[in-house]
C-alpha cells in the first residue's frame, strides 16, 4: 500500500486545464502497465486520486505518462506540479482494455474529452502491432477545438493511411473546418463491419451510453463494446468500498468492462 | 472436551496475558456492554443481561451471575482488527514510511458464533492482517434481535476458534465446557486447571445450544437473497424505507462486517511532513459516491438500497458469501428501528405482488 516516489521530469500543457506529466521513479518503479489501467497518484499532503496511464506501452522504460485535468484540489495540485516535484504512485491497478480481444478485428476507438487519455495506449498498441488488427478507426470529440488532448499526435494520426481519424466538436470556433456535433453522429454513419468490430469507448458516462447504444443499433455485439467506468476511488485495491457499481468493485473488476455487463447497471438511476 | 469453573476462566485470561496477548472481552461501561481490555473474570459483566428491540438496547440485572449472556452490544470486534482510525503512512523528503503495527497479539474473549463468522468475512475482504487468538462462546440464550440460526452462523460457533466455551449455570454451579480448536488453543488450555467433561455434560450443553436455535427473536426469510436484491433494484419499497431512514449510518458503524473506509491527508505547517490516515466511512454519506460534479447516490432510497443490496446481494458477487451474519446490531442501534429482516420480507412481498406494511 506504500506509494513509490516518482519525480516529475516533463510537463506538457495539453489544454487550458490539462497537462501530461512524465514521471520517473526515484527508487523502485511500479510494475509494467496494461492499456486502460490506472494508478493512484498522490500529491504531498493534498491527497490521492485515480489517474489513467496514457503512455506508450510499447516503450520499455520505467517512466510513466499520465494526463491530468484539474477539477479539484488533488488534480489541481498534480496539474500544477513543476518538473522536480516528487509525487507518490501506487499501481498499476484494474482490468484494462485488453486490445488483444480485437486481434483480427476492426478496432473502433471512441473518446470524449479526457477520455482519450486512457485510450491513447490502445491506439499506440495497435499502431505498434499493426498486422494483428484490421481497420483502426479513432473517433474523438471535444467541447471546442482547443480542448483536444495530444493535438500534435492527432495531426500525425490524421496523416496516416492505416488509421481513420474522425474529430468532432460540440462548439466550433474560428478556423475549425471539421465536424460539429456529438461523437454519436460519426458513429451512426461510419462504414462499419459490425460483427467484426471491437469498440473501446471512454468519456463522460452519458457519452459512453449514447455511443454504446448507437453501436448496438448498428449491430456491434454488446460484449464487443468495452467502456471504462468511473466511480469514487479511495484505495484502488478493493478495500475501501467506494467504487461500487452494483456487483462491481470498479477498481478491481474494472475500470474497463463490457457493455453487456455495464448496460443494466448504468440504466438504474443512482445505483 | 474439558470443564473448568470460574477460577479456570481466570487462569485462562492470565495464561493468555502471560503468553503476550492483549486480552479484549466484554465489560460493562455506562449503560452498555462494550469490548475492552480485561485482566480477569472480575472485569466481565457478571449478572448483566441485555434487553433489545428495534431501536432499543437496555441493560438489566439477571437473576444469575452469567458472564456471557448479553446479546451483541454497540461495538464489535471489528474495531480491533480494522480500527475506526489508523495512520497508513507518513512522508517526508526522504520517502514514505508505513505506520508501525502494534506488535502485541490480540486475544478476543467471548466471541459469539455470529461475530466469529463476521471476523472471517472481514478477513476475506481486507486480507489477512494479524490473526487474534479467539476464545469463542456458544450461545444458549439468543436475544430478541438475533437471527444467526437463519444465516447459518450460530448459535453454536463455527470453525476458526482457538478455544470454544459453553457457559453453564446449573445445580452443580457456574462452569464452562471447553473445546480446543487449534494447537495454540490446546497449549493455552493446558495452563488451566480443568477436568474432563462427562458425556452427559457435553450432551446437555449441545441440547441447550441446539434449543437456542429455535428461540431466535428474528429470522431472515429463507430466500435466495442475492436474486431478491437483484430483482428489487427498481422496487417501490426503497422509497418507503427512505421515509423512515435518517441516513445516519449507525447500521454501518455497528455492523461487524461493514468495512468501508475513507482517507484523510494531514500536513504540518511547513508541509514537509505529511500523513495519510484511514477512517471508517459509510455508504450512507452523500460524499461516499462523490464524483467531480456531484454524487452518484444522493437520495436516501438509493443509499439504503446500496447498503442492503451490498450486504445481502452483491457481497456474494464480490466476495463469494453474504455480508450479514445475523447479529441484529443494526436493528438495535437504528434510531428509528428499521429491521433488516422485515425490509427483506417487504421486498420479497413486493416482488411476489403482495404489498405489506412494515
Ligand atoms: C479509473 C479512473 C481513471 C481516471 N483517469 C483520469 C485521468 O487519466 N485523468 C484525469 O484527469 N482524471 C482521471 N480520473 C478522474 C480523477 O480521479 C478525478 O478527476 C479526481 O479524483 C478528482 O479529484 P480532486 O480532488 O481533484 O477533485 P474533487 O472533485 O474535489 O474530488 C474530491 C475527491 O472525490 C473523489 N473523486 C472525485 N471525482 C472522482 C472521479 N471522477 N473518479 C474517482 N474519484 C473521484 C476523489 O477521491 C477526490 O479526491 C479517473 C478516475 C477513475 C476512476
Ligand atoms: S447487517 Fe445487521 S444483522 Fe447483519 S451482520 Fe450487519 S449489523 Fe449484524
Ligand atoms: S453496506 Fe455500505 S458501508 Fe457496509 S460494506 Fe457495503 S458499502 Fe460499505
Ligand atoms: S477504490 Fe477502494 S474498493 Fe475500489
Amino acid at each position: 500500500m506504500l506509494p513509490a516516489r516518482y519525480v516529475v521530469t516533463g510537463r506538457t500543457v495539453e489544454t487550458a486545464d490539462s497537462v501530461t506529466l512524465r514521471l520517473e521513479p526515484l527508487e523502485r518503479p511500479i510494475p509494467r502497465f496494461q492499456p486502460g489501467q490506472f494508478t493512484m497518484l498522490y500529491a504531498r499532503g493534498v491527497g490521492e486520486i485515480a489517474v489513467s496511464i496514457s503512455g506508450d506501452p510499447s516503450v520499455v522504460d520505467s517512466a510513466l505518462t499520465q494526463t491530468v485535468r484539474a477539477v479539484g484540489a488533488v488534480s489541481r495540485a498534480l496539474h500544477d506540479a513543476k518538473p522536480g516535484t516528487v509525487v507518490g504512485v501506487r499501481g498499476p491497478y484494474g482490468v484494462g482494455w485488453q486490445p488483444s480481444l480485437a486481434w483480427e478485428r476492426d478496432v473502433l476507438v471512441v473518446a470524449g474529452g479526457v477520455g482519450l487519455a486512457p485510450l491513447r495506449p490502445v491506439v499506440l498498441t495497435v499502431l505498434a502491432q499493426r498486422w494483428r488488427y484490421r481497420r483502426l478507426i479513432v473517433v474523438a470529440g471535444a467541447r471546442t477545438p482547443r480542448e483536444f488532448l495530444y493535438s500534435d499526435e492527432l495531426k500525425w494520426w490524421s496523416s496516416r493511411d492505416d488509421l481513420a481519424l474522425e474529430l468532432t466538436v460540440d462548439h466550433a470556433a474560428d478556423g475549425w473546418t471539421g465536424q460539429v456535433g456529438f461523437v454519436t453522429q460519426p458513429l451512426a454513419r461510419l462504414p462499419l463491419d459490425p460483427a467484426a468490430t471491437t469498440a473501446f469507448v471512454c468519456g463522460p458516462e452519458p457519452m459512453m451510453r449514447f455511443s454504446a447504444e448507437t453501436l448496438l443499433r448498428r449491430g456491434v455485439p454488446a460484449d464487443r463494446i468495452r467502456i471504462s467506468l468511473e466511480r469514487n476511488m479511495k484505495c484502488g485495491i478493493g478495500q475501501c468500498g467506494h467504487c461500487q457499481l452494483g456487483p462491481l468493485l470498479v477498481c478491481r473488476d474494472g475500470p474497463v468492462v463490457d457493455y453487456a455487463r455495464a448496460a443494466e447497471l448504468l440504466s438504474v438511476r443512482e445505483l | 472436551m474439558d470443564a473448568f469453573g470460574l477460577d479456570g476462566l481466570d487462569e485462562l485470561v492470565r495464561a493468555l496475558i502471560a503468553d503476550g496477548h492483549r486480552v479484549i472481552g466484554p465489560r460493562r461501561r455506562d449503560d452498555a456492554i462494550v469490548l475492552d481490555d480485561v485482566t480477569g473474570v472480575a472485569d466481565l459483566p457478571s449478572g448483566w443481561g441485555v434487553e433489545v428491540a428495534p431501536g432499543r438496547y437496555r441493560l438489566h440485572r439477571r437473576g444469575d451471575d452469567a458472564l456471557f449472556r448479553h446479546s451483541a452490544g454497540p461495538q464489535s470486534w471489528k474495531r480491533f482488527v480494522h480500527p475506526p482510525r489508523r495512520k497508513l503512512w507518513e512522508t517526508t523528503d526522504v520517502g514514505f514510511a508505513a505506520a508501525p503495527d502494534d506488535e502485541r497479539r490480540l486475544a478476543f474473549l467471548g466471541v459469539r458464533g455470529c461475530d466469529l463468522a463476521a471476523l472471517g468475512v472481514l478477513g476475506r475482504v481486507l486480507g489477512a492482517r494479524s490473526r487474534p487468538f479467539i476464545v469463542a462462546v456458544d450461545c444458549t440464550e439468543p436475544g430478541g434481535l438475533c437471527f444467526c440460526a437463519s444465516t447459518g452462523t450460530g448459535p453454536s460457533v463455527g470453525p476458526g476458534y482457538d478455544l470454544a466455551l459453553t457457559e453453564r449455570l446449573d445445580d452443580t454451579g457456574h462452569w464452562f465446557l471447553a473445546d480446543a480448536g487449534s494447537e495454540d488453543g490446546e497449549r493455552i488450555l493446558a495452563a488451566v486447571t480443568r477436568r474432563p467433561a462427562t458425556a452427559d455434560e457435553v450432551a446437555g450443553a449441545l441440547r441447550d445450544v441446539t434449543a437456542a436455535a429455535g428461540r431466535m427473536g428474528r429470522q431472515m426469510p429463507a430466500l435466495d437473497l442475492r436474486q431478491l436484491l437483484h430483482d428489487s433494484r427498481q422496487a417501490q419499497h426503497w422509497n418507503d424505507v427512505a421515509e423512515r431512514c435518517l441516513t445516519c449510518g449507525n447500521c454501518t458503524m455497528v455492523c461487524p462486517t461493514c468495512f468501508c473506509t475513507t482517507t484523510e491527508d494531514v500536513t504540518d505547517l511547513t508541509g514537509d511532513h505529511a500523513e495519510r490516515w484511514e477512517h471508517w466511512a459509510s455508504c450512507f454519506e452523500v460524499d461516499f459516491s462523490y464524483l467531480h460534479g456531484g454524487s452518484v447516490r444522493t437520495s436516501a432510497a438509493s443509499r439504503y438500497r446500496q447498503w442492503l443490496s451490498h450486504k445481502l446481494g452483491t457481497w456474494h458477487d464480490q466476495f463469494g458469501e453474504s455480508g450479514c451474519v445475523g447479529c441484529g446490531r443494526c436493528i438495535a442501534w437504528c434510531p428509528v428501528g428499521i429491521d433488516i429482516t422485515a425490509e427483506v420480507a417487504a421486498l420479497a412481498a413486493e416482488r411476489s405482488g403482495d404489498d405489506v406494511d412494515v
